[in-house]
């Protein structure tokens, strides 16, 4: 236990990142001489922080300060609203909410935190006293956030103690309050490395000016992130040795793009979740894993998580793996008995490689963020011209995935007569999404049905993809 | 209705259901700055593969990756929509 601030210290070397925001740069060693929270010592040992502040620089270094500090940090990515925001600081029993704007909306029961831009000089005595717990979002079926707990050893992981190129430098598209850019922001962090940091709503075009002028090595992103990249016309001006996809299935098409736009750059993709941690990098540049991945009976190679494929899903166990899910004040695991967490990834071997083949129970992951059907097909049932709905994934060469539904209409014979009628119905349901659901969970297209197939159970035949 | 009208018939109609205000289009515009975030840009595609029945992304060079309107129509004219 020695807290994010020693452990950046110690393996560092004694050095310590710079972060490079949009318009800002924040040298971390200036927090060795001060604070960047408003009163420290107002800050008590049982506390948990909801960090809210929109740029991710102000979260960045909160985090070095408040790790080993309190007892739980819950980190919250910008889009979230007022309404998500205070489920989830009442599910994380939140007491403080950090924010980088003294204007933020108020959480009742929450006092707010307002930091500093820059380091208020005081004498700090950094030591750590407890391990932290670390608490992402992912997405839930209701549409609240489903609360996933790590500590810093197990995000941290294989990182601790592993030497990077002193000339590196880091960057990532997503936001380090995400499972993928929280493990590029460790990486900075315990390697001393500089990390440039996009901003919210920010330009692709304008990021990647940023992250060529600054020199970056490495840099990761979903799959979309890097199609819209290879889009915005500017990915000729970074020059990065080490390219990294996480997040969503990457087909040979991205591999393929990546590989062409940088002919120079180590290429690789990574199996991640929120939920199991990083499972596993691939590098020969090809989609898919090796079937030498999978546990056999030599077991897999130190370090590495455990991978299992059990009905169809890959199962991973490792060290890596959150902690539990917090749900109404209690812990619920997320392995089963024998340690192995059900990624949900539907897999398929060919030959001697396994391939990504979609989502079990027709989770759709549309550019690295999750819909849950039934979220949406709530939406859809609830207007009573429809009897029922099915939501499910279609491929899409820009997000990987976008959802697509289809409704059976009450009655759904005098619908299919009367084409005014189907087009209002759909119009209306359309309406009633986007009023309802943020934007990636509504559905691209909705079509009427005159009927859905449904198991002797009583349940919907879901897709696998 | 030619391919460009209909790609262009497309951008708007999804600019206009996702709320946000079009660039004016034209073949230079490049396609990160005509005002529609990535889920924009994907309804539009998933549109134009109904409309025009073809699979225009199925591209392996990085080099033909659109990054204006008019390498968009391009693709989609030359994959025989």
């Amino acid at each position: 236990m020695r807290g994010l601030w020693n452990a950046s210290r110690e393996s560092g070397g004694g050095v310590f990142p710079r972060f490079q925001g949009r318009g800002c740069t924040f040298d971390v060693n200036d927090l060795a001489a001060g604070s960047i929270l408003p009163d420290p010592d107002a800050i008590r040992r049982q506390a948990t922080v909801v960090l809210a502040t929109g740029e991710q620089l102000p979260t960045a270094l909160a985090l070095l300060e408040l790790d080993g500090v309190v007892r739980r940090v819950v980190l919250c990515p910008p889009e979230l609203t007022s309404t998500q925001l205070a489920a989830v600081a009442s599910a994380a029993g939140a007491d403080f909410m950090a924010v980088s704007d003294s204007s933020a909306t108020e959480v009742p029961g929450l006092a707010k935190l307002v930091l500093r831009t820059r380091v208020r000089p005081a004498r700090i005595e950094r030591s750590a006293s407890q391990n932290t717990e670390w608490v992402l979002l992912t997405s839930g079926t209701t549409g609240m956030p489903k609360l996933v707990v790590h500590t810093l050893d197990g995000l941290a992981g294989a990182l601790l103690g592993r030497a990077t190129g002193r000339r590196d430098i880091w960057s990532t598209f997503y936001d380090i309050r995400r499972y993928g850019g929280l493990q590029i922001y460790l990486r900075a962090v315990l390697s001393g490395a500089p990390l440039v940091l996009s901003s919210p709503g920010e330009p692709t075009s304008d990021f990647l000016e940023r992250v060529g002028e600054a020199g970056v090595t490495h840099i990761s992103g979903t799959p979309s992130h890097w199609r819209r990249a290879l889009m915005s016309g500017s990915a000729h001006r970074i020059n990065p040795s080490y390219v990294r996809l996480s997040g969503e299935i990457a087909d040979q098409s991205v591999l393929d793009l990546l590989r062409q736009a940088f002919p120079a750059a180590t290429i690789v993709h990574a199996f991640a979740s929120t939920e199991a941690g990083v499972g596993f990098e691939v590098t020969d540049g090809l989609a898919g894993f090796p079937a030498s991945f999978v546990s056999g009976a030599g077991g897999p190679a130190p370090g590495r998580a455990e991978l299992r494929v059990f009905d169809g899903t890959l199962r991973l166990r490792s060290p890596r793996t959150a902690a539990y899910y917090l749900c109404d004040g209690a812990r619920h695991a997320l392995a089963g008995e024998d340690g192995y967490v059900d990624t949900g990834d539907l897999v398929e071997l060919v030959a001697d490689r396994y391939y990504f083949r979609g989502r079990q129970g027709g989770v759709i992951n549309v550019g690295g963020l999750k819909v849950y059907p039934e979220e949406v097909e709530a939406v859809l049932n609830a207007d009573p011209r429809v009897r029922m709905s099915l939501v499910r994934a279609r491929r899409n060469p820009i997000t990987g995935a976008i959802a697509v539904a289809e409704v059976v209409p009450a009655e759904a014979e005098l619908v299919a007569r009367d084409p005014p009628r189907a087009a209002r119905l759909i119009d209306d349901l359309l309406s009633a999404c986007r009023r309802a659901l943020p934007a990636h969970k509504v559905p691209a297209l909705v079509r009427l049905v005159a009927s859905l197939e449904v198991t002797d159970a009583g349940k919907l035949v879901r897709p696998s993809a | 209705m030619s391919v460009r009208d209909e790609i262009m018939s497309t951008f708007r109609r999804v600019a206009d259901a996702q709320g946000r205000r079009l660039a004016p289009l034209s073949d230079e515009l490049k396609l990160t700055e005509c005002g529609l975030d990535s889920l924009g840009f994907a309804l539009v595609v998933a549109s134009l593969e109904d409309s025009l029945q073809v699979d225009a992304f199925n591209v392996s060079d990085a080099s033909a990756f659109p990054v204006t309107l008019g390498d968009l129509i391009g693709l989609y004219e030359r994959a025989g929509a």
